[in-house]
């Protein structure tokens, strides 16, 4: 019992983290119908941007604030000169270049930081709390997680229900032309989505380095669980995002800690094809419009 | 130009060129080809040495994986992003075969294609129901799981070390760097001449109908869905092939040898070398072997520390990705389609 | 005052707009007609700025538009409610008007501005906080009407707001439209393939075929060239 306890609450901290990630590609896929596979690299280059600025002994916190901001601007700067000269063009494209950024990224990663194997440090404890008289397998650490994703999920949320800017985006992803026809400015806002989910992207990376083998590929597996998570979600919508990173998160915790750490990935993928042969679209998406 | 400039240049066009035509059957023309290319890489391989007659042999099973993953790309078009994996099957299973068997070397070739063929089902059937973005997904996340089951259960596949491969002896003095490349170069051109034959039958015109249209493709009878699944377990199939043959060149099959970024730079050779075409596939190879040379000679030109010509190489196949994309999508081979287009109608213009 | 001169429009190989040349007068409300193909949507969709043309002029109020941005023409003052109507479904009846009063407007003025159209058209009243998609193919027309009346545009762009609505509503549509463009001095362009409702409506007419101007006139004078109507209008 005890095990199954641990094991769930692990699978709820690493589900909050894919959620987060999984946000990101669906603020993404919302406004310009793209997948960003790179989306895990880009946060893995914010977190090695993080280390360097820790390592000139700046607080942890500055840190964080910092790299949220640059996760901010290298969303915007990937949509404005890769992704911009794409748009209209085959459905395929914008897919592979992601995939070149991708793979640019970690061997740029790779180039400037070196082979040697780091750590990162985490913003609090790691060690579990203890709950009245048993020590559970949640940490401070695993509370910040929940309290931070919580907080991009509600931020996200009001954003988008509550003002006139998160507004503006919903129309834009939805009806790009009409709303160019009514004055938006729908170019600048695909380009605030980006920049947006450069952000959750970089929490995402912030959130998994210290638990992890912290390398120029440490984000890969993540991506496919946030991947996996936003499918099921429906790759459409925020609370979407939370509750298929949820799933996912529980799925391959159980996978992990009954059938063995390796098989996880495993665990994903049947999980992925499962979802994606049950509805394509997700659990969340709007239905889809009839063919011809 | 003019009509009238372009009449004035057809004196540069060699008169016999006109006449220079292979016969229109196709299986005979590309047999003429494959005898001919071979002819070629044979006096190749014997006046090189043996560690270039090695990077040949890599060249053309690399031909193999990329052919595969051109027709499932440019054809079919589903995307992959995991042909790594097939590889990994393919060669897995030879490895294993020629250490637990004694069965004779084709059939364990044939047994890589075969158990590849079967992945490439298994993903392919799910994979006819996605588009684009949901399929390269499905795949990436495909090229990550796999590896890690062999590590998993390392006493059977060698965890670590690996399994190590076999090449069957060489007749009489040959080399056996040599003999190994003559293989792979067999392997190459026997798929080649099948992947063009079948990519000019009913099967080709209904791999391009449902890329082009599945509506239209079904309307007019075409099984849409069969039609994928047949493309993807050719492709894997190939990419079997690859796979075993790669682990004959390595002498050992292991987890390290298929990274992701080895699916990845599959895509990126493809995309160079020419998506959809074949015999573009050869400049693609030439990429995947040389590359890793080139940035380890790059990265000493930079002074940067050891291990970072491998990432320096993976930064310069996501730059061709990136750049083939936007700017020259249909890769060289394309490229050299146009050029000759633009050379072959000087003086044919109206 | 919009002048259009000399406006040549291709897709690719196909000439969708032959030098043409009309002008629109504010106060007014102009008819584009002729058949389909004969390029009236694509003209206002020149003008609107989502086509781009091989060459001409199009100069609103002394200003040139061709070579800005969608968004810039539109906060210009330009107000084109396309073709197929183009309500946002996933937002709500409200949310529509907002959007298009977000350039213009603070938030006060902008909630008095929705309610004075939700006043116009009292059937939207009771959709305000439903998505656009459960609206009928009339209340549609009337939403995207609204949504272009609220911004107080100068030049007001329509293709074909009749399609798909039955008789009565385009009546009292085409109504509106009078009541709403006299007095004022919004220019109005009204492209109809009913040619009959937007002779009765509009002060001055153009009939396009195969991307030529073929009449440009009073609509009075046009409705009541028979011949005319027969071979280009259909009635």
């Amino acid at each position: 019992m005890g095990l199954f306890v641990n094991i769930t609450l692990d699978g709820i901290a690493n589900g909050m983290i894919f959620a987060a990630l999984a946000l990101a590609l669906v603020l993404i896929f919302r406004a310009t119908r793209i997948v960003n596979f790179a989306q895990g690299a880009m946060g893995m280059i914010t977190t090695f941007i993080a280390s360097s600025i820790l390592g000139r002994g700046i607080g942890y916190w500055w840190a964080f604030a910092a790299v949220l901001v640059i996760g901010f601007v290298l969303g915007a700067l990937v949509e404005r000169v890769l992704i911009r000269p794409l748009q209209g063009k085959s459905e395929l494209n914008p897919v592979i270049v992601t995939i070149g950024l991708l793979v640019v990224l970690e061997g740029l990663a790779g180039t400037i930081y070196g082979n040697s194997s780091r750590g990162f440090p985490a913003a609090y404890s790691q060690s579990g709390l203890t709950v009245g008289h048993t020590k559970v397998a949640f940490s401070h650490f695993d509370v910040f997680i929940l309290v931070s994703v919580l907080i991009l999920m509600t931020g996200t949320l009001v954003l988008f229900r509550a003002t006139t800017l998160g507004l503006r985006m919903r129309a834009s992803a939805f009806a790009g032309e009409i709303s160019r026809l009514l004055g938006v400015r729908v170019g600048l806002l695909l380009t605030l989505g980006w920049a947006l989910a450069g952000v959750a992207g970089s929490l995402a990376g912030l959130l998994v380095a210290p638990t992890s083998s912290f390398g120029p590929y440490f984000m890969d597996l993540v991506l496919v669980y946030a991947f996996t998570a936003a499918v099921i979600g429906g790759l459409e919508s925020p609370v979407g995002a939370l509750i298929g990173g949820l799933i996912t998160g529980l799925s391959i915790s159980y996978v992990g800690g009954y059938l063995g750490s390796g098989l996880q990935p495993l665990g994903a993928l049947v999980l992925l094809m499962v979802a994606l042969m049950a509805r394509p679209e997700g659990i969340f998406a709007r239905p889809p419009a009839r063919r011809v | 130009m003019t009509p009238t400039a372009a009449r004035g240049l057809t004196w540069m066009r060699p008169r016999w060129l006109g006449r220079l035509r292979l016969p229109a059957q196709p299986l005979v023309r590309h047999l003429i080809l494959a005898l001919g290319g071979g002819a070629l890489l044979y006096l190749l391989t014997v006046s090189l040495s043996p560690y270039n007659d090695f990077e040949v042999g890599e060249i053309a099973l690399y031909v193999i994986a990329l052919s595969g993953l051109s027709l499932l790309t440019g054809v079919n078009g589903q995307i992959s992003l995991g042909h790594g994996a097939f590889m990994a099957v393919g060669a897995y299973a030879t490895a294993l075969l020629m250490t637990h068997t004694h069965l004779n070397f084709v059939i364990e070739l044939l047994a890589a294609v075969a158990a590849a063929g079967i992945l490439g089902l298994v993903i392919g059937i799910p994979a006819t129901r996605l588009k684009g973005p949901y399929l390269a997904g499905m795949t990436l996340l495909l090229a990550l799981a796999l590896p890690p089951i062999a590590d998993k259960w390392s006493t059977a596949f060698g965890g670590d070390q690996g399994i190590t491969t076999t090449v069957p002896s060489p007749p009489g003095t040959v080399n056996p760097e040599e003999w190994l490349a003559w293989i792979q170069i067999l392997g190459a051109l026997i798929v080649l001449v099948l992947l063009a034959n079948l990519l000019r039958s009913r099967f080709g015109r209904s791999f391009r109908a449902v890329r082009d249209d599945e509506i239209a493709a079904s309307l007019s009878g075409i099984h849409v869905a069969r039609t994928k699944v047949t493309a993807f377990v050719i492709s894997a199939a190939c990419a079997g092939l690859a796979g075993a043959f790669l682990g004959l060149s390595t002498g050992v099959v292991n987890t390290g040898e298929f990274p992701l970024t080895l699916s990845i730079q599959l895509l990126a050779a493809m995309v160079l070398g020419g998506t959809g075409t074949l015999m573009g596939m050869w400049w693609g190879a030439v990429l995947l072997v040389y590359l890793p040379q080139w940035s380890t000679s790059l990265s000493g030109d930079f002074n940067l520390g050891s291990g970072a010509s491998a990432y320096l190489a993976t930064i310069i196949f996501g730059v061709v990705l990136i750049v083939a994309m936007i700017a020259a999508p249909t890769g060289i081979q394309g490229g050299l389609r146009w050029a000759w287009r633009q050379v072959s109608s000087i003086g044919t213009e109206k | 005052m919009l002048e259009v001169q000399d406006l040549s429009v291709s897709y690719g190989a196909v000439d969708a707009l032959r030098s043409v040349t009309l002008s629109a007068r504010p106060g007014a409300i102009t008819a584009i007609l002729g058949a389909n193909g004969a390029g009236k949507t694509t003209l206002l969709r020149t003008i609107s700025g989502l086509v781009k043309p091989r060459a001409g002029s199009i100069r609103f109020s002394g200003a040139e538009l061709l070579g800005r941005a969608v968004e810039d023409i539109a906060r210009r003052g330009v107000a084109h409610v396309p073709e197929g109507r183009g309500v946002i479904a996933e937002l709500t009846v409200e949310d529509n008007l907002r959007l298009a009063t977000l350039w213009c407007m603070g938030r006060r003025e902008r909630q008095g501005a929705i309610e004075s159209m939700l006043e116009l058209f009292p059937r939207l009243r009771g959709f305000r906080r439903s998505h656009a998609s459960t609206l009928s193919g009339g209340e549609r027309q009337m939403l995207v009407i609204g949504r272009a009346l609220i911004s107080r545009p100068k030049l007001l762009l329509l293709d074909e707001p009749s399609l798909g609505l039955a008789p009565l509503v385009t009546a009292q549509l085409m109504g509106l439209l009078r009541a709403h463009t006299e007095g004022t001095d919004m220019t109005v362009v009204l492209v109809e393939q009913n040619a009959r409702s937007a002779l009765s409506v509009s002060q001055s007419a153009v009939v396009l075929n195969l991307g030529e101007v073929v009449v440009s006139d009073d609509a009075a004078t046009i409705a009541a060239d028979s011949g005319l109507r027969h071979h280009y209008l259909g009635f």
